[in-house]
């Protein structure tokens, strides 16, 4: 069982026999949030994270989320793991389409999210393109740490209702990597000079 | 032992064998269009050449030159133990006309290989049981690894969703420069705009 956010407290009154108040959305949304049924659309490599995420190690099962589905019409998140071809979106389409509302989706890794390196003929360079798209999880493929990231955040957006797209952010800015990089560089190159001149008294 | 097979096509195919290497043992003729079939025949079926291990089928543009295709067969002789190469060239500047004979009831594993060729390149192998696209879908117009398709030029089958309809901007720039991916497929499709 999860915590409610405090502006969707469920307030318990009397004692013992205990009832909750709360908005029937609300209580809906946390049920749903914690019962996410997946339909995973595993089309390319990232599928082996996806199977790293599933599996006991990180196992997406502690977030309610480890019933897959294999028809659409049972399931209400659509995982997108992998690379889209033109010539599979209108399956990708239809399958969507068969999902009942309300419905999820997820895209896996950089080519579902853009299409990544393939800049050519044969791939749907991202699938916003075909189908609404609510999280993107950036990655090649992404670390399961990233695909909690996500998982999380389709939670927070079910339970608030918000369907505005969201990317997962990385947990460590790599700007900040590369800053220290450059001044560790920068001092390198300072100390160099230094031992140089310390080598030439003279000039 | 690689001289046998070259000078065998040589012996019995004459003025249609139009060149041959054999540079570090790796035996190549190129033949006409016409002995193609029959060329075939004779490596798979001569028991002293015994070709009977179908490896690979593929076709190259070259668009300077003419005829443009070349069709190259790789095949391999597992009792001989010696492989050949073998080549066609086909095709005009336009790429029309770029015909040559099936090798599927000779080898059949040439089958997916011509057709493959037939999708990417647009050579038409007559004679094939059953000459369709196999990696593009049909209502692909044009063969996409002719040098002159854009490389980019997508062909979606679902309408792409428009802005107004997703609330964002659908067609994201790609995570590289523009002198990165496939930079000549913009080249060309820019010159074209143009």
């Amino acid at each position: 069982m999860g915590e409610l956010t405090s502006a969707r407290q469920v307030t318990l009154e009397g004692s013992e026999s205990g009832f909750a108040t709360t908005k029937l959305e609300d209580l809906l949304g946390w049920a749903r949030k914690y019962s996410l049924f997946n339909y995973p659309f595993v089309t390319a490599c990232c599928g082996m994270e996806f199977m790293a995420v599933s599996s006991p190690r990180y196992d997406f099962a502690r977030f309610g989320a480890e019933a897959p589905r294999f028809s659409p019409r049972q399931s209400d998140l659509l995982w997108v793991v992998g690379t889209i071809s033109q010539r599979q979106a209108p399956v990708l389409r239809r399958v969507y389409e068969q999902m009942m509302d309300p419905k999820w989706v997820m895209a896996f890794g950089t080519c579902a999210s853009s299409g990544g390196f393939y800049d050519n003929y044969t791939t749907v360079a991202g699938i916003d393109k075909i189908i609404p798209c609510d999280i993107y999880v950036p990655g090649c493929p992404p670390r399961p740490e990233a695909v909690f990231d996500g998982l999380m955040l389709i939670q927070d957006k079910i339970t608030s209702g918000n369907r505005t797209p969201a990317i997962v952010k990385p947990r460590n800015d790599p700007a900040t990597a590369l800053v220290k990089l450059r001044a560790s560089a920068e001092g390198a190159v300072l100390e160099g000079k230094r031992g140089r001149r310390d080598e030439e008294p003279g000039r | 032992m690689s001289k046998l097979v070259l000078d065998k096509l040589k012996e019995k195919f004459g003025s249609d064998v139009l060149e041959t290497h054999d540079q570090f043992g790796d035996d190549t003729a190129v033949v006409a269009p016409r002995a193609w079939k029959a060329a075939c025949e004779f490596l798979r079926s001569d028991p002293a050449l015994d070709f009977n291990l179908f490896v690979d089928l593929c076709g190259v543009d070259y668009p300077e030159r003419s005829p443009r295709f070349e069709v190259v067969l790789h095949v391999y002789s597992v009792s001989k133990r010696h492989r050949i190469r073998l080549k066609a060239r086909v095709g005009d500047a336009e790429g029309d006309e770029a015909e040559l004979d099936s090798v599927a009831s000779v080898w059949i594993g040439a089958n997916w290989f011509e057709r493959e060729t037939f999708d990417m390149m647009g050579v038409v192998f007559k004679g094939h049981p059953d000459l369709r696209r196999i990696l593009m879908y049909p209502e692909f117009e044009g063969h996409p690894l002719r040098r002159d398709y854009p490389a980019q030029k997508t062909q979606p089958l679902v309408a792409y969703r428009t802005e107004e309809e997703a609330g964002l901007a659908v067609d994201k720039v790609a995570p590289f420069g523009l002198d990165e991916g496939m930079s000549f497929g913009r080249r060309i499709l820019q010159a074209k705009d143009n």
